[in-house]
């Protein structure tokens, strides 16, 4: 036996785990429940089911300890720095978790008689109040479900506007080249073709060649503000009339709002229609991919179009409006019942704590600590972009530039410093982009140990070290993975 | 404030690391008409203990499933989530991880995510499940659009045993592209006739099982005229624990199978989040929506998983993607799976079973009821009643809820404008009821309708 190798092939507290369908003993069970009697074949219609689904049968210690071993293999915000750039992984108060469980929140149904959930709507109607007082806006769509959902939602809004106006011949909708690929994607699920505009030198969006772009078959713009460079549009008032004068509507990708809560009122700008990423901004889990929550907030031009349902202040409480009425003219239903509740509440939970100043205050230092970052590391990685960013700061490869080391592989040797990379390859306007968000709830301290870390292997890079970085990383449950064999082989499931 | 760690010295000595004079100079590219001076005039950050004292006043408002006898279903089961579930979801590796696009530091989502893909296969009958949806109208919508691709065709037919959500969600997601909607009426006797909409233009049927109203039916021929005809047969289920019971969609034919997920792991939640399951023929992978996890090796050669096949979706093929989908539902989908492996194979069977044997108590209870009539010949764990003619399930399930007593969703809350619904009321019974829940339904439903 080696030095590096145990006959187990665990590794102390990095312990291998098998699938749960490579255990287990048939008849086993992790819940106790009565025995339900003989099945009433006369109500089965004939369509008992035949053979067995194959599923594992397994007690509560070995679930609770496969789960917990898996658990290890992952890295999350808990664990340390998250430096992911455009995805705002910050801190997830366990208030927010305490109080999602209370059972007059937790075990609720959606169809009750609303007068039994009246505590639930004053949930949604809060955190809704909320939500338009921070950006100005009169009115919200609650029910999206995530980020990608309110951009669909906003734009099904605008092209509803655009229908009931006549002009349906507005399919033409403008994209900068740097925006989210859930922009176009949205865009061309509501018939609308995508025409992509090009950034200045600065990073923003080049407004004569907006400008140019313009014409009658335009229905809007999409774009996000800060940008995806990290960098404020400071045209911005300048672009929402150019698009208004051109009769479209300005869609706002409200994905790094977390940067200006508090400090700017997005209706200011002439916005008619942003997503807020409720897990982004609101401090809500990203459970390692969803669910989140998009609310999006419309203006009064676009409001009357918001899908059902949503809550109205009603003679006797709270109402939920489920079909249309009276004035609005709604473009339909975006999702299952009544939105993202759970996600509400814990959403509302850190705004109830933050509150206004609260909120203004972790902008404000989300913008800080984003701007030590890049002050503390310009001499030594290569800025894409002068003069201060937002909440997170930009940087290219040329400071890799001949040392053999890709952006890449500077990522995956993070990894063993005990580091989440950073948002690698994007956006694409950069070379080998390297994108660092530190968010609000990240001290000082801590970011200055990443950056001693991050200063240390520019060094090692710059120093000749590029088989070192191929190698890395070396200290994780697995190393680098063959990417190519999963999609040319695609193995997608277990089998016997 | 307890979630900001900076002090004001460490904000003095950053400032001047970077050559601010104020945090305000960093906003310098904000235009300065839009800049607020201060904090909006609304309320101020409180401690745990406001906080808490506030939600707990509001969740104080709801009457909550625990505390009344409980019949409400209609696409939202209560159900029994084991306390080890939501014990290991809190665990912060999971709970705080991002999505895992880094595989050597999310193998632990990657598994249960891996594993997830292959319970939904599993249970659905199918051959291939993603990571997961939204919830099931999301992916209802979804499936239509994805049917549409992979037959060229531009005609969705969406049955009357569809939840209307579903339908809904569906038609708008519809509205602006070339894609149509036939949306056939609400079917509580189970007597729409399918099979004889089903042409060569058809791209898909989508069809609820059990259904909307309750009632389960055999799909085999309806798969068979589609197959015929060049269309793709889409099941929707609604109660996958029904999966433990009843012959899989997969068996019966289908092509693509979605459910609403959130029976299982999720619980209620006044709704959302949901969990959206989508599982297709493996002929049709390519043709997904969603992230899918794929089996691997390292550069050790040690087995291991990585999102795979991203090709299809929107961070590569932008505007070309098969859907906007970005986030979806992981924890949800997690919870899921735990659950599913708490019971295992066995226990879901059981927990089916029960389920069962619980609606058939509440309809042989629901006989002493005169003039109610149970409008499904086989169900699952919820069916339709009929209260008679001129009855208001509306009026009634309000009355029983002045009782304390959640007495099922009427169907008028779907369909308003459908007079001959006004006395239909849809019940549903799980394993969270006792005898003396049904015993007070009863009870309440004799004295209302006397």
């Amino acid at each position: 036996m080696s030095e590096t190798t145990t006959f187990s092939g665990n590794r102390g507290l990095q312990i291998e785990e098998k699938l749960i369908f490579e255990m287990g003993n048939e008849g086993c069970s992790g819940v106790d429940l009565p025995e339900p009697g003989p099945v009433d074949l006369d109500r089965m219609g004939g369509l008992a089911k035949r053979g067995s689904s194959g599923l594992p049968d397994l007690s509560e210690p070995q679930v609770v300890r496969h789960y917990t071993r898996l658990s290890q293999k992952n890295y999350g915000i808990d664990t340390g720095f998250y430096p992911l750039g455009s995805c705002t992984m910050k801190h997830n108060p366990r208030l927010s978790e305490k109080v999602a469980r209370l059972p007059g929140l937790a075990d609720l149904h959606p169809l009750q008689p609303q007068k039994t959930v009246q505590g639930a709507l004053e949930v949604m109607d809060s955190l809704a109040h909320w939500l338009k007082e921070l950006t100005g806006m009169p009115a919200v769509a609650m029910s999206p479900a995530a980020g990608a959902h309110g951009e669909w939602c906003g734009l099904m809004a605008i092209r509803t506007a655009h229908e009931e106006k006549g002009e349906g011949h507005r399919r033409r909708v403008l994209v900068p080249e740097s925006a989210h690929g859930t922009n176009p994607a949205s865009a061309a699920m509501c018939g609308f073709t995508v025409d992509p505009i090009p950034a200045k030198e600065n990073g923003r969006v080049d407004l004569d060649a907006l400008k140019a772009k313009l014409g009658p078959d335009v229905a809007g713009l999409m774009l996000t503000n800060p940008n995806t460079c990290g960098l404020f549009e400071s045209e911005i008032i300048e672009i929402a009339a150019a698009i208004h004068g051109a009769g479209g509507y300005f869609y706002c990708d409200g994905a790094n709002f977390n940067a200006i809560v508090g400090r700017v009122k997005i209706a200011d700008l002439g916005i008619d229609c942003m997503h807020i990423n409720l897990h982004k901004t609101f401090a809500t889990p990203h459970g390692g991919g969803g669910p989140g929550a998009g609310p999006t907030v419309l203006s009064a031009a676009l409001a009357p179009f918001a899908p059902v349902p949503y809550v109205v202040h009603g003679k006797g409480g709270f109402e939920l409006v489920e079909d249309a009425r009276e004035g609005a003219k709604p473009f339909g239903r975006v999702k299952g019942f009544h939105g993202q509740f759970g996600v509400f509440v814990r959403a509302l939970a850190y705004i109830a704590s933050m509150g206004a100043d609260g909120l203004r205050q972790a902008s404000s230092d989300a913008v800080l600590n984003a701007n030590y970052l890049q002050a503390r590391l310009g001499d030594m990685l290569t800025p894409s972009f002068d003069g201060p960013c937002m909440h997170e700061a930009l940087f290219d490869d040329r400071f890799l530039k001949d040392t053999g080391v890709t952006t890449l592989d500077f990522a995956k040797a993070l990894i063993d410093e005990g580091y989440h990379p950073m948002t690698m390859y994007f956006p694409l306007v950069v070379h080998g982009a390297l994108l660092m968000e530190p968010t609000e709830t990240e001290s000082k301290e801590a970011i200055d140990q990443f950056i001693d870390v991050v200063r240390s292997l520019a060094l090692r890079a710059k120093a000749g070290a590029a088989d070192e970085f191929k190698a890395s990383p070396r200290f994780t449950p697995r190393r680098r993975l063959d990417e190519t064999l999963a999609a040319r082989t695609p193995v997608l499931r277990w089998k016997a | 404030m307890r979630y900001l760690p900076l002090t004001d010295s460490d904000r003095r000595a950053m400032l001047a690391a970077i050559g601010a004079t104020d945090v305000d100079e960093l906003f310098r590219d904000v235009p300065a008409a839009a800049r607020l001076a201060e904090a909006l005039p609304l309320p101020r950050h409180q401690g745990e203990m406001e906080v808490e004292r506030a939600f707990t006043r509001m969740a104080g408002k709801n009457l909550s499933a625990g505390c009344a006898p409980f019949f409400i279903g209609a696409g939202i089961y209560r159900h029994h989530v084991p306390a080890a579930v939501d014990q290991l979801l809190l665990r912060g590796e999971f709970l705080t991880a991002y999505t895992p696009y880094q595989p050597e530091v999310s193998q632990g989502t990657l598994q249960a995510l891996f594993e997830f893909q292959t319970q939904v296969a599993m249970i659905t009958g199918m051959d291939v499940a993603n990571a997961s949806m939204y919830d099931g109208a999301t992916a209802a919508a979804e499936a239509a659009v994805m049917a549409c691709r992979v037959t060229k065709r531009a005609r969705v037919i969406l049955s009357g045993s569809l939840h209307p959500h579903y339908a809904e969600t569906t038609e708008t997601s519809l509205r602006y592209t070339e894609m149509t909607a036939e949306r056939l009426p609400p079917d509580p006797l189970g007597f729409e006739d399918l099979l004889g909409r089903v042409d060569s233009r058809t791209a898909c049927v989508v069809v609820q099982n059990p259904g909307f109203f309750g009632g389960v039916r055999d799909l085999r021929l309806l798969a068979a005229t589609c197959h015929e005809a060049g269309a793709l047969l889409v099941v929707m289920v609604a109660e996958p624990t029904s999966l433990g019971l009843f012959e899989s969609p997969g068996a019966m034919g289908a092509d693509i199978v979605v459910c609403e997920g959130q029976s299982l792991g999720v619980g209620m939640n006044f709704g959302g989040p949901g969990l959206g399951l989508f599982a297709t023929r493996d002929k049709y992978v390519r043709q997904m929506p969603g992230r899918l996890v794929g089996q691997t090796v390292d550069v050790d050669g040690k087995r291991g998983w990585v999102l795979t096949l991203s090709t299809r979706e929107q961070h590569i093929r932008r505007e070309k993607a098969t859907s906007n989908i970005c986030t979806n539902s992981g924890l949800c989908a997690l919870a899921f799976s735990m659950h599913l492996t708490m019971l295992g194979g066995s226990g879901l069977a059981r927990l089916a079973e029960l389920n069962h044997a619980m609606a058939v108590k509440l309809e042989q209870k629901l006989a002493a009821v005169k003039g109610l009539k149970v409008l499904a010949q086989s169900y699952y764990n919820e069916f339709a009643v009929h209260l008679g003619d001129g009855a208001d399930a509306a009026l009634l399930v309000d009355k029983l809820a002045d009782q304390g007593i959640l007495a099922g969703v009427p169907a008028s809350r779907f369909y308003p404008t459908w007079p001959e619904l006004a006395p239909v009321l849809i019940l549903a019974a799980t394993e969270t009821n006792t005898e003396d829940d049904m015993d007070r339904l009863v009870a309440g439903l004799k004295e209302a309708l006397s």
